[in-house]
Formats: structure tokens, sequence, C-alpha cells
């Protein structure tokens, strides 16, 4: 069973943390990976930077910027991750806009993720029904699930269509919005989320977009099955170095004391 | 070859085209989609769109013989004079007919990105036109080097918002609006200024530009006996003049079509804005076409002196057009589109803007009949580059 899916079943108030490949230096993503996953984080997705990245907000944008000037690139990525399923079992994602996987190479991409031991992918540029039609059958080939967004104006048939296609998660955006960390969840996104869970989906939910904190982490994983943190993590280690991520970590669960 | 150089019913030009949009993007795309054929067909929008076009903007806008160029260079020569239009270039047809159709959508408040300002300037008038709030996202470094447009715009009523992300030029500026869209998904419509962007703008803003070409068969009947001439050339970097007047001679073999890029410092030199030449197959702002990129698909910053083709890709229909051999394609360098402001305005008294320029500098590079009929796209006039004119030769 793939690692995302075995983590969807088996484990609830999921925590799932986006960080951008090559920042905030370029050999630091094993070393992140690797901290993340002896704290309290249930998968962990790999940011690949890219030069236009049209759904992130500043943070993001600005993490992109210095990955990509310190020399980040496809290649480099995977030479990186050679050796991290000796260090870890957590479920890996690569989060990245199409046009850099485009160029690498949709099948040459996909099987290099295999052999590295990538589990899935989130391709924000790419719609559900061109990777259906054009590309399904090389993530398949390739052990890889390709998770898809929802947002509030999504419809329940387009939902229903995007759940049919999905056999990881379904990436539930909390609001209209770019990335971006927020406080508190207003009551349109609460009965956004109150209208999907009502859908009765086969895919499990987890929400991203906003979550900064242990009150929205809370609110998320009451609406679903947890929750994805990308701008608010990369805020913590550009203002605190990627030495201490368990105390951020501990900070969104709620916990006064490391678990180490 | 078989089939259409227009765009299908799937949104491509040929391998080019689609919409590869984030989700969050999908409801206002599809809204779009689904509506902008049928309303832009009812009569009422029609004949307001034609009645703008007429009293406001000041259509038609003649097809104008030039005489002493067609002396010079042995041919027949034309000029579609979009340089007369209202606010000085060929991009108010499409923000009129942008602006009626964000009306009929509903919608309240209007985006749009701009590079050298004249996009901007389109918009903010039509948006005073209408009253209707407007915010234009241009980069950084463009506010700071084309200072009269920002200066027109806010005089306008708009609201200029500086994109200060990446390169802080009309990609990034493009970039921003994209992303104000994302967060303000119900009230807002974007005005893109060019035949780029997903399904269905290209199609969108080439049908609004197509004005020019359709005007151009009339007039060239009075004019010549036929309707359609041996060449349309343009300049091209998104590539919206010229899908206006190209447009209704896509299908046309008897007619040839020759596009013009901007070769900046060269083509070779690192600092160029030849996309077909130079791009390769990729996806920007949602479209698959041909874009300037690095190995690992970074999008490049592209160069030129004139800022309306300092453009990174190309749209899909040109793309097409480039692939299927079906268009001509001709880069032009600085030097040579600078000296073509000073030729055309020597010769036949009109100071073109220096993407329009571009255009004429064919004339040195390639053979015409002296039975041939050449259409250029006087796409804008130079008011607009005077500055740049100024310092290049001296003029002060």
């Amino acid at each position: 069973m793939n690692r995302i899916n075995k983590v969807l079943k088996e484990k609830k108030n999921i925590l799932s943390i986006y960080f951008t490949a090559g920042y905030p230096n370029i050999n630091d993503t094993e070393e992140i990976i690797t901290k993340l996953s002896e704290c309290d984080v249930d998968m962990i997705e790999i940011g690949l930077p890219f030069s236009d990245p049209l759904a992130d907000g500043p943070t993001i944008q600005e993490s992109s910027t210095i990955a990509l000037n310190n020399g980040m690139n496809s290649i480099k990525l995977f030479d990186q991750l050679k050796e991290i399923r000796k260090k870890t079992d957590i479920p890996l994602i690569i989060m990245g806009y199409f046009n850099p996987i485009l160029q690498f190479g949709v099948e040459e991409f996909c099987k290099k993720c295999n052999t590295v031991g990538i589990d899935g992918l989130i391709i924000p540029d790419l719609p559900v029904e061109i990777f259906e039609k054009d590309y399904k059958y090389i993530f398949d080939e390739n052990n890889l699930l390709n998770m898809f967004l929802i947002t509030p104006q999504t419809s329940d048939e387009r939902i229903r269509f995007i759940d049919k296609v999905s056999k990881g998660f379904i990436y539930m955006v909390s609001s209209f919005s770019i990335t971006g960390a927020v406080n508190s969840f207003d009551e349109n996104q609460k009965k956004y989320f109150k209208r999907i869970n009502s859908m009765d989906l086969k895919s499990e939910l987890l929400i991203g977009f906003g979550i900064s904190n242990n009150k929205t982490f809370f609110d998320a994983i009451k609406n679903s099955r947890g929750a994805i943190i990308g701008s608010a993590f990369i805020k913590f280690i550009k203002n605190n170095g990627k030495e201490n991520v368990n105390d951020f970590i501990n900070l969104i669960r709620g916990k006064s004391s490391s678990k180490h | 070859m078989k089939g259409t150089y227009n765009v299908d019913n799937k949104g491509y030009y040929g391998e080019f085209g689609g919409a590869y949009i984030p989700e969050m993007m999908y409801s206002n795309i599809e809204e779009l989609r689904s509506k902008y054929i049928n309303i832009c067909s009812e009569e009422s929008f029609k004949k307001e769109f034609d009645e703008l076009l007429k009293d406001y903007v000041g259509r038609p806008t003649p097809l104008y013989f030039a005489k002493r160029l067609s002396e010079k260079y042995n041919t027949k020569i034309y000029l579609k004079r979009e340089d007369l239009c209202h606010t000085g270039a060929h991009k108010i047809n499409n923000t009129i007919g942008q602006i009626l159709l964000a009306k009929r959508l509903g919608k309240t408040r209007i985006i749009a990105e701009t590079g050298a300002g004249q996009h901007g300037v389109a918009t903010a008038t039509v948006c005073a036109l209408m009253g209707i709030e407007c915010i234009i996202y241009m980069g950084e470094i463009d506010i700071s080097r084309q200072a009269p447009n920002v200066a027109r715009m806010k005089m306008l009523g708009a609201e200029v918002r500086p994109a200060t992300s990446g390169s802080k030029t009309l990609k990034d500026a493009t970039n921003e609006a994209i992303r104000d869209w994302i967060n303000n998904p119900i009230d807002t419509h974007y005005i893109i200024g060019s035949v780029v962007g997903p399904h269905p703008y290209p199609d969108m803003v080439a049908r609004f530009q197509s004005v020019i070409g359709n005007e151009v068969m009339n007039q060239l009947e009075i004019l010549e006996g036929t309707k359609d001439p041996n060449y349309v050339i343009a300049c091209v970097g998104g590539g919206s003049n010229a899908a206006g007047l190209f447009y209704p001679y896509l299908d046309n073999q008897k007619v040839k079509i020759i596009c013009v890029e901007a070769a900046g410092k060269g083509i070779r030199s690192g600092k160029s804005a030849a996309t077909s030449i130079l791009g390769k197959e990729g996806i920007i702002h949602g479209s698959k076409t041909l874009l300037m990129q690095s190995k690992d698909g970074q999008i490049t910053e592209p160069y030129s002196i004139s800022a309306g083709l300092d453009y990174p890709g190309v749209g899909p229909m040109h793309a097409n057009l480039y692939r299927s051999n079906r268009g001509e394609f001709h880069s032009i360098d600085d030097s040579e589109a600078m000296q073509w402001g000073l030729n055309l305005s020597r010769l036949e008294g009109i100071i073109p803007a220096i993407e329009t320029s571009h255009a004429f500098a064919i004339l040195d590079k390639k053979e015409f009949k002296k039975s041939d009929v050449l259409v250029f796209n006087c796409s804008g006039r130079g008011d607009k580059d005077l500055d740049t004119y100024i310092d290049y030769f001296k003029l002060k």
C-alpha cells in the first residue's frame, strides 16, 4: 500500500508540513525531512521551486526565489533524495508547478519519483481533466498518487469528479486565497467545510492554505482528516532556523514540551 | 495543410493553448468559457460594442496607402492605422469588449496587468467610461521607466499596484493580477491585454481585435478590388495586434502571414524577446505555448527596447502559426527597429510606437514583388516612446 494511503487509513489529526527544497540553503533538504520525520508530523511535502508560482503568496514566492538562486532544480532534488528512504518511512510528496516537470519529462519525472521513494505529487496547475486524459497511466505505472485541490468555489459536481479520479487525499483549500497564514477561520469557511463533509466522499480531506497556529490547526482537524502547513513553517525556519522545527510542531499540536 | 488555424472547440490551436490553471481559477475561467460566445453574440452586446468602437474609439481606422514607402520599396504598402485609435493603440478594442462582457457577468471590480502601460491605460480608460473600480498591476521596474503612462492611469482614476515579486516586470505583473483574481473570484473580472493566458482568453481577445482584419477586408476591396492582400504583417509580443489583423485570413492560404518579433540586442546576445526562435514548448500563465525558459523550466526574462514586446511567451495562436509554418517569423533587433521609427516618420509623417517599428523593418529583410499588396498593422503611435527616441537619437 502507498505510504500516503497507509497514513490516511491509520491516522487521524494528520499534520502535513510543506517546505521549499533548496531553502534556506541548497543542501538542507535531507536534514529538514529527517528532522520533521522525527517530530509529530505525518507527511511531508517537498516544494520544487518555480520562477512563477501563481498560487502562492509572498512567503513561498520568496523561499522559491531564494531556492532557485541557490541552484535548486529537479535533477539536484532527486540527487538529494537518493538515500532518503534509508532514513525515514514518512510519506513524501513533491509539490511543484507543471512547467519544470514538463521540461524534465513527465514520464522521466515520475520514474525518478518512484526510484527515490516519493509517494505522490501535487501539481496545482495541472487540472484534473488533463491529468486523467494524458498522464494518469504514468502515475499509476510508478505507484504515484496525484492529489487534487478543491476550493469554496468548486461545484459539487466537480468535487464528485475529483473524488472519483483521486486515489490519495483531496487537498481542500480553506478559502478564496493564495497560500499564506491567517489567524482564524470565518463562518463562511466553516460552512464550506460542513458542505464538503456532508458530501460523504470516498477520499479523505486535508485542509490547507491559511493554517498557521494551534487554533487554525484544531479548526481544520475538526473538519477533516488533517491539515497542511506551508507558509507558517517557512516563516518559522526563516526566523528560528531549521534546528528547532520540533518547537514549531509542538506549537501547532498544542503540546508544551518536546516529544524527544 | 487541412483544418483550421483558429481555435478548436477544446481551446487549442494545434497542440498549443488549453487551460493549465490552478483549481482556484477554475470557476472564473469556466464561467467565462461557458458564457463568452453567447454574450458576445447577443444583439445588444454587438450594438453597444460597435457603437463604442465607432463613437468613442474612432473606428473604422483608415487603411492608408503609403505612397512614398511603396515607391521606395517598389511594392504596394498599406498601413492599418490602429495608432489613430483613442489612447493611441489597438489595445482599446479588447478592453471595450471585455468591459462590456464584465458588466454582463455582473462584475464590479476590474484588474489588469500592464508592461509598458498601454494596456493599463486602455483598461483604466474603459473603467472610467463605465464607472467601475480599476486596479492595474505593473512591475516595479516598469513603473519607474514608464512614468507618463502611470500618470495617465492615475488621472483616469485607476490604482496602480507595483508588482515587486520575481523580475518585477510584465510577467510578474501578470502573476500578481492572477493572484488577485484567486483572492477575489466573485466580484472581479481580469482583463488580460493580449492573446495569452488560459482558454478562452486567447480566443476572446482575438475576437475583439478581429475588427482590425475585418475592416481591412472591406477597405481593401474598395481600394484594390480584392479583400485579400498578398501579405499581412504585424509585430508580435504576446500577439494581440497581429491576431486582430490575421483573424479573417487565418485559413485563407492565399494571404501570407508575417510575424515580426523583437530580437533585442540580437538573438544570441542573451538579451532578446524572439520567443519563436528562443522559446520551447511549455506552460506560461495557464497556456501551453512557446516560451523562453531555462533548461529546468524556469521562465526567463526577455529583453527588448520596446516594453510591449518583452513578454517571455507568445500567444498559442502564434505558436501554432510558427510550428505549422502557416506564418513566416522574423526577428528585428533594437537598432533596426529604432531606425524604422525614424524611417516611417520621415517617409510618411507617422511616428510609430517602437513595437510597430519592428514590423516595418521587414522591408529591409525580404524582397516583395511590385504587384504584391502588403498590409502592415500600424498598431500604435510613438508618443509613449518619445523619451526612448530622444535618448537614442540625441534629439535634445
